[in-house]
């Protein structure tokens, strides 16, 4: 009798460790995608960058905001003419499946990435609030709401008449619905085109069309000349593996990063080179964690480090790690560090993510 | 029918368990060492270590292969060997000390205890963990014990279930603190997972030289009172028969234990299941007499850990898995086998 109780009891011990450690996997799995739309937090280094395309495209906006919104409606509409198909949109509106009746002046963004899409596009005015994520640009309706929690009562206390978020936790966005409030989902970018059509979206949905189409040939041109200038010889990505850099990128300690199949990934691709962390996911995911030995044999060019705020990550503690030292990205001093709210929203600022791969590849310095 | 079954028992020392399990870590140590995701053959790591680093003579390897096998590999394989032996080591104490069979290092609250201490250090400290977070992690873990030690005491005096329940409860509140810290900083979730699966990964010879003091006064106080343990595993009237206060016997072994996890946690995040698995298992092939089973348990833990940390690196190679998911993944199952197949079950 005793023991069969002793038996049972053990067995479900058994089932409930083997139950918290799934689902601490699970946890692990979808936060390692959930960071990469998280953000820091609030950085003064990056605020006072230069940011030429995002400034010229905010700037509008901002000249606007002496008057009330219900007039910026109709100048913008008067001076659409020109263009055949970006030709302002009537509402209603459907915008990715959603149906949105009048021109949003209450919206409520939930993703950092979506608050900095709403006010490059000229829509900032419109946005009531934003989660507590939201840092940039500087004025943003900052309130504590949350994108990955996030809690429907005091999202509809708000009387948003649009709701932009990254990806639907919790099923939120059903319940939204059910309260007549039109939801736009945007699901992490998985290169620059996902991007620039979520910026489309944004301005469609906002009756921002023009700007948004402006802001997408703005950052295109930029790239394009970034690329231009500072892609090493050969930028052809079908060159020989052996003549093109290879690199790191680290978001976390514990070496977590992120493959070529990522928003991130894409942009190093672009530059032709080659990441080390594709090898070691097979299936796709994105964010595999690297077994540091694998990272110390791959002997990678060029290391980009991310999590200088909440790892304390710098050049030197890579240069400490067991056995580092002997790399050749730390031996030649090829380290550069990553803004971790740069490299994890895809918004109007994913220029000067862009410019700083080009800036490092610029500071590359070869084996003396 | 129970009782009959213990003094079956045979007390006498299970050498050749002893030497069997000693085979078994030498072979995970030899396979830790000379297999993972860097092509490096096994031959040439023997060469390597035997050649270079005993024999003195100049390495064939590049500088990178070198720091691969001494600064990486040697430094994870052994610290996972003494991680896992004093997890093993502790949780067959805490089952001896508390005559139950469900307690092990977590039941205390170590596990919730150090979990709050490291998401405290995570979410408000964020770039000090490096030198911050084993230190929580053990103030944590030792704090939650005190509490459940002073909670259990002033319920049901000395107890045993009443301190499993005082254990039970702080866990569950240190728990629910935890999670409201996460709530409040959805951005280090990943990096307290991380820790909350374990983390040889990102260990060196530091995390090694930091847990040797905890390993040898706690591995040390705790095998020596393996005989005691015997004694009190028929009841405390005969320990205090002896002459000696079960009480007091009771509470060194717990402050032994729990250092041990605590330190053991630590260094290398919260790896479950080491500390109730290896103790059942050993138990069920060498018999319940704690003198054979605090050692075996030991080198079991040990190897079990070596080699789930050589899975860890080279199942999903050249990325990682969190070492606490394969603990319960390989363990668990095994874990039902024995139990299942083995009649000889007592604790």
């Amino acid at each position: 009798m005793l023991k069969g109780r002793y038996q049972v009891s053990l067995l479900m011990a058994v089932l409930m460790l083997v139950g918290s450690a799934c689902s601490g996997e699970n946890d692990t799995a979808t936060q390692t995608t959930v960071s990469t739309t998280t953000t820091a937090p609030p950085n003064t280094a990056t605020t006072t960058t230069t940011t030429t395309p995002t400034t010229t495209t905010a700037a509008a906006p901002s000249t606007k905001t002496t008057a009330p919104t219900t007039t910026t409606a109709p100048t913008t509409t008067t001076t659409v003419a020109p263009t055949t198909t970006t030709a302002e949109p009537e509402f209603p509106v459907t915008v990715a499946g959603v149906l949105i009746p009048a021109k949003p002046t209450a919206i409520v963004s939930l993703s950092p990435t979506a608050t900095e899409m709403l006010f490059a596009v000229g829509a900032g005015d419109q946005v009531i609030a934003v989660d507590s994520f939201s840092n940039y640009p500087e004025g943003t309706p900052i309130t504590d709401l949350s994108g990955f929690r996030p809690n429907l009562e005091a999202i509809a206390a708000y009387g948003p008449d649009l709701v932009v978020m990254s990806g639907n936790p919790e099923e939120i966005a059903s319940g939204l619905e059910a309260l007549g409030i039109p939801v736009l989902i945007h699901e992490a970018a998985l290169d620059l085109e996902d991007a620039y059509r979520q910026m489309r979206q944004v301005g469609a949905a906002t009756g921002h069309v023009e700007e948004a189409e402006e802001l997408v040939s703005t950052i295109q041109e930029e790239i394009a000349e970034l690329l231009d200038e500072h892609a090493p010889e050969p930028v052809d990505p079908n060159a020989e593996p052996d003549v093109r850099l290879t690199f790191y990128h680290e978001i976390s300690d514990a070496f977590f990063s992120a493959t070529s199949s990522t928003f991130i990934g894409t942009v190093y691709a672009m530059f032709g080179l080659v990441n080390i962390a594709d090898e070691a996911d097979p299936d796709g995911y994105g964010y595999p964690q690297l077994s540091p030995e694998y990272i110390l044999e791959a002997d990678p060019d060029i290391i980009f480090y991310g999590c200088a705020i909440w790892c304390g990550t710098t050049a030197e503690s890579i240069t400490e790690r067991p056995g580092w030292s002997e790399l050749q990205a730390i031996r030649n001093q090829n380290l550069f560090e990553v803004d971790d709210d740069l490299s994890s929203r895809w918004g109007p600022r994913l220029i000067e993510f862009v410019r700083l791969i080009g800036q490092s590849l610029g500071n590359f310095s070869r084996d003396g | 029918m129970d009782q009959e079954r213990v003094n079956l028992k045979p007390l006498r020392f299970r050498w050749g368990w002893l030497t069997a399990t000693l085979a078994v870590l030498l072979v995970a140590i030899f396979a830790g060492i000379t297999i993972g995701p860097a092509g490096i053959t096994p031959g040439q790591v023997m060469v390597e270590l035997i050649g270079s680093g005993l024999g003195g003579r100049p390495s064939t390897l590049s500088s990178i292969q070198q720091a691969i096998i001494w600064e990486i590999r040697l430094p994870r394989v052994v610290l996972g060997g003494m991680v896992g032996g004093l997890l093993a080591l502790s949780g067959a104490s805490y089952q001896g000390v508390f005559r139950n069979p469900l307690a092990d290092p977590y039941l205390l609250g170590v596990a919730a205890g150090g979990g709050l201490g490291a998401t405290v250090v995570i979410a408000l400290a964020p770039a000090t963990t490096s030198i911050l977070l084993p230190l929580a992690a053990f103030v944590g873990a030792l704090g939650a014990v005190a509490l459940t030690y002073a909670v259990g005491r002033s319920i049901g005096g000395r107890s045993a279930v009443s301190l499993i329940l005082a254990g039970v409860a702080v866990a569950a509140f240190f728990t629910a603190v935890q999670t409201y810290i996460l709530q409040r900083n959805a951005d280090t979730i990943r990096q307290v997972y991380s820790w909350i699966l374990g983390l040889l990964a990102t260990t060196g010879w530091r995390e090694v030289l930091a847990l040797i003091p905890y390993a040898i006064v706690c591995g040390t106080g705790l095998l020596l009172h393996r005989r005691l343990l015997d004694v009190m595993s028929v009841g405390d009237e005969e320990v205090d028969g002896l002459g000696v206060s079960a009480a007091r016997v009771r509470t060194t072994v717990v402050v032994f234990a729990t250092l041990a996890t605590a330190a053991a946690v630590a260094v290398s995040g919260l790896i479950g299941f080491v500390g109730i698995v290896i103790p059942h298992t050993v138990r069920l092939l060498v018999g319940s007499s704690y003198r054979s089973l605090l050692p075996i348990s030991v080198i079991a833990g040990a190897a079990f850990l070596i080699l789930a940390d050589l899975a860890a690196r080279t199942v999903v190679s050249p990325a990682e898995l969190p070492i606490g998911v394969i603990t319960a993944f390989v363990g668990a199952p095994f874990f039902m086998l024995v139990l299942r197949t083995t009649r000889r079950y007592v604790v």
